[in-house]
């Protein structure tokens, strides 16, 4: 079987527990992103989803385990990945432009500063920001605005993979919505690789190929991976009407509020910890094979995953 | 009848003038007139009061004396007679050069213990033990090894201004939020970038901080040295005045002490204006 684009294998995660022993926080944890897929990763708040992100950033290092790109182990942080923190990390003293400059003169030093700049602003223009609000510094910029320059920034450097460690966390509903849109535009056009850590459910399912759900650590996991069955363009009013979306909404709400707790604290053993594949469909009932529970319950169709 | 209202700044701005009419007013009142010759007996004669008493001086005297310095301060009559001008030249010299040296050493030094808690840690005892040190207990010191007492009163200067700067740096460089370290390091910035792009604005405005408070301080001890080494400075006036009993030209060089810290003061202001951020 081919390697995935990214691939992290075996990654374990322990810290010192305080009390001499040692708190395992994630173990042999092993999954893939394909090249140009978009994946989010659900779960509760302390099972390791930001420190997986930090550790495919390069900003944290694991026990044990490697990660994979395109073949080669990564190591430290890269411009070929970049990142879009919560709480934006905007450089205050520069304006929304000069934040984008700053990254991209990082990743085109070579280039001339016309060049940086209008490369900029075309990627600031992207998610909205022209005229002379590119001028203005990050506290004179609403939060919403804000966490667009921290995705032109990211976007703007091409990097090979990009992370979203809950972009939109600290936002308001609405605005979510209007940046969620513009990142599916801009993604769109870019067939970027992205990896997300979200606590929003619909938010996952609007924007995500795979959903990643993770138990509840100690001995995290990621248990399960969630083929989200929506053609795209996906439109945040439309979606809902699609007959797979509550299907698979109340197969994350079930995981989440249950089996994310029944499913954790079982330690590896030492084996390979894949999440399973599951794929919910319902329309393409006629094509598939006759289904053995026709209890009403939503159908799943299980896929193992190698 | 037209109400006038005026501003927060105006009317602070009259209660300025108004407190310094008044305090004038009263200064001037409370000087004794001296009594003419002519009225004095005898004995008062032979005790020689009736020279011009060294009385504290009224303020329309000093007014007057400001007056005469300030329209020609860079007269040079010899060694003990110069004027404002020069002798407040001089005192800027000193502090400027010991200044400069200090921030040469303070800042990058600051940086490095900054950004290293072993370096911070190891040095920390140095800094505690030297900081509290008045800095013209270093003179005898400095004379003697330098052997030169310009260099020493620089110096002075160069030892009390070290110790603000030095602190504040490596307050401000080891408090930048890592979120900024990890944009540097999430973009691949090498140790020097990451430096000059992302640690030093974010200190900036701690570091200015800390200039601020030694160009305070260097100002305070300049005064101090140059009563010890003489020879020229403001200090040095002040101490030559007093030697003179010329108490009205003493009264005017404290002040010109005052409005000179106050517009290095101000500078260093301006400087902390341009370089600070909100979060």
């Amino acid at each position: 079987m081919s390697k995935p684009y990214l691939s992290i294998e075996r990654l374990t995660q322990q810290f010192p527990d305080g009390q001499g022993g040692t708190m395992t926080v994630f173990e042999n944890a092993s999954f893939g992103i394909e090249k140009g897929e978009f994946v989010c990763i659900l779960g509760h708040s302390g099972c390791g989803k930001s420190t997986i992100m930090n550790i495919l950033a390069g900003l944290a290092e694991p026990t044990s385990g490697v990660v994979k790109m395109d073949g080669f182990g990564v190591s430290g942080p890269s411009l070929d990945r970049g990142v879009v923190f919560q709480n934006y990390s905007l450089l205050p003293w520069l304006s929304a432009l000069k934040n984008v400059i700053f990254g991209v003169k990082a990743r085109y030093p070579k280039w001339s500063r016309a060049r940086v700049e209008e490369h900029a602003r075309q990627y600031l223009a992207m998610v909205g920001l022209e005229g002379d609000v590119v001028h203005r510094k990050p506290s004179q910029l609403s939060g919403g605005m804000r966490q667009r320059v921290s995705i032109a920034r990211a976007f703007a450097n091409h990097p090979k993979l990009l992370l979203l460690d809950e972009p939109f966390g600290a936002l308001d509903a609405l605005t979510r919505g209007t940046i969620q849109d513009e990142l599916l535009k801009i993604w769109g056009g870019t067939e970027q690789t992205v990896f997300m850590i979200t606590h929003d459910i619909d938010e996952a399912i609007l924007l995500a190929d795979r959903i990643l759900l993770m138990t509840n650590g100690p001995f995290a996991r990621v248990a399960e991976s969630v083929e989200i069955t929506i053609p795209r363009p996906r439109d945040r009013t439309s979606i809902i009407e699609h007959p797979n979306y509550y299907a698979i909404r109340n197969h994350l709400v079930q995981f989440l509020g249950k089996r994310s707790k029944e499913l954790s604290g079982k330690p590896s053993e030492g084996q390979d910890q894949r999440p399973e594949t599951v794929r919910i469909d319902l329309t393409a009932k006629e094509d598939s094979q006759p289904d053995p529970d026709s209890d009403g319950a939503p159908r799943r169709l299980r896929a193992v995953n190698d | 009848m037209p109400s006038v209202t005026l501003s927060l700044n105006q009317r602070a701005a009259l209660l300025s003038i108004v407190m310094l009419v008044v305090g004038l007013l009263i200064w001037e009142a409370a000087i004794p007139a001296q009594k003419a010759a002519t009225e004095l007996t005898e004995y008062e004669r032979l005790m020689g009061l009736g020279e011009a008493r060294a009385g504290v001086p009224p303020p329309s005297q000093v007014i007057a004396k400001a007056w005469e310095q300030l329209s020609n301060p860079f007269y040079d009559a010899g060694p003990n007679d110069k004027g404002i001008g020069i002798q407040i030249g001089y005192s800027i010299y000193r502090v400027l050069s010991g200044y400069l040296m200090a921030a040469l050493v303070a800042i990058p030094l600051g940086f490095l213990i900054g950004m290293s808690p072993v370096a911070y840690k190891a040095l920390n005892p140095f800094i505690q033990v030297l900081r509290p040190i008045s800095p013209l207990a270093w003179m005898p010191l400095a004379l003697f090894i330098i052997q030169d007492s310009e260099a020493s009163a620089i110096f002075v200067i160069f030892i009390c201004s070290i110790w603000p700067m030095l602190i504040n740096t490596a307050f401000g460089v080891a408090g930048v939020r890592a979120d900024w370290v990890n944009v540097a390091r999430t973009h691949e910035l090498g140790a020097f970038r990451t430096a000059f792009t992302v640690i030093l604005p974010a200190a900036a405005p701690t570091i200015i901080t800390g200039m601020r408070i030694s160009i305070g301080i260097a100002w305070l001890v300049i005064v101090a040295a140059e009563m010890l080494v003489g020879g020229t400075g403001i200090g040095y006036y002040v101490w030559n005045e007093w030697n003179n009993l010329d108490l009205t030209s003493v009264i005017f060089s404290i002040l010109m002490i005052g409005v000179v810290g106050m517009m290095l003061d101000s500078a260093f202001g301006l400087l902390q204006r341009t370089v600070a951020y909100v979060e």
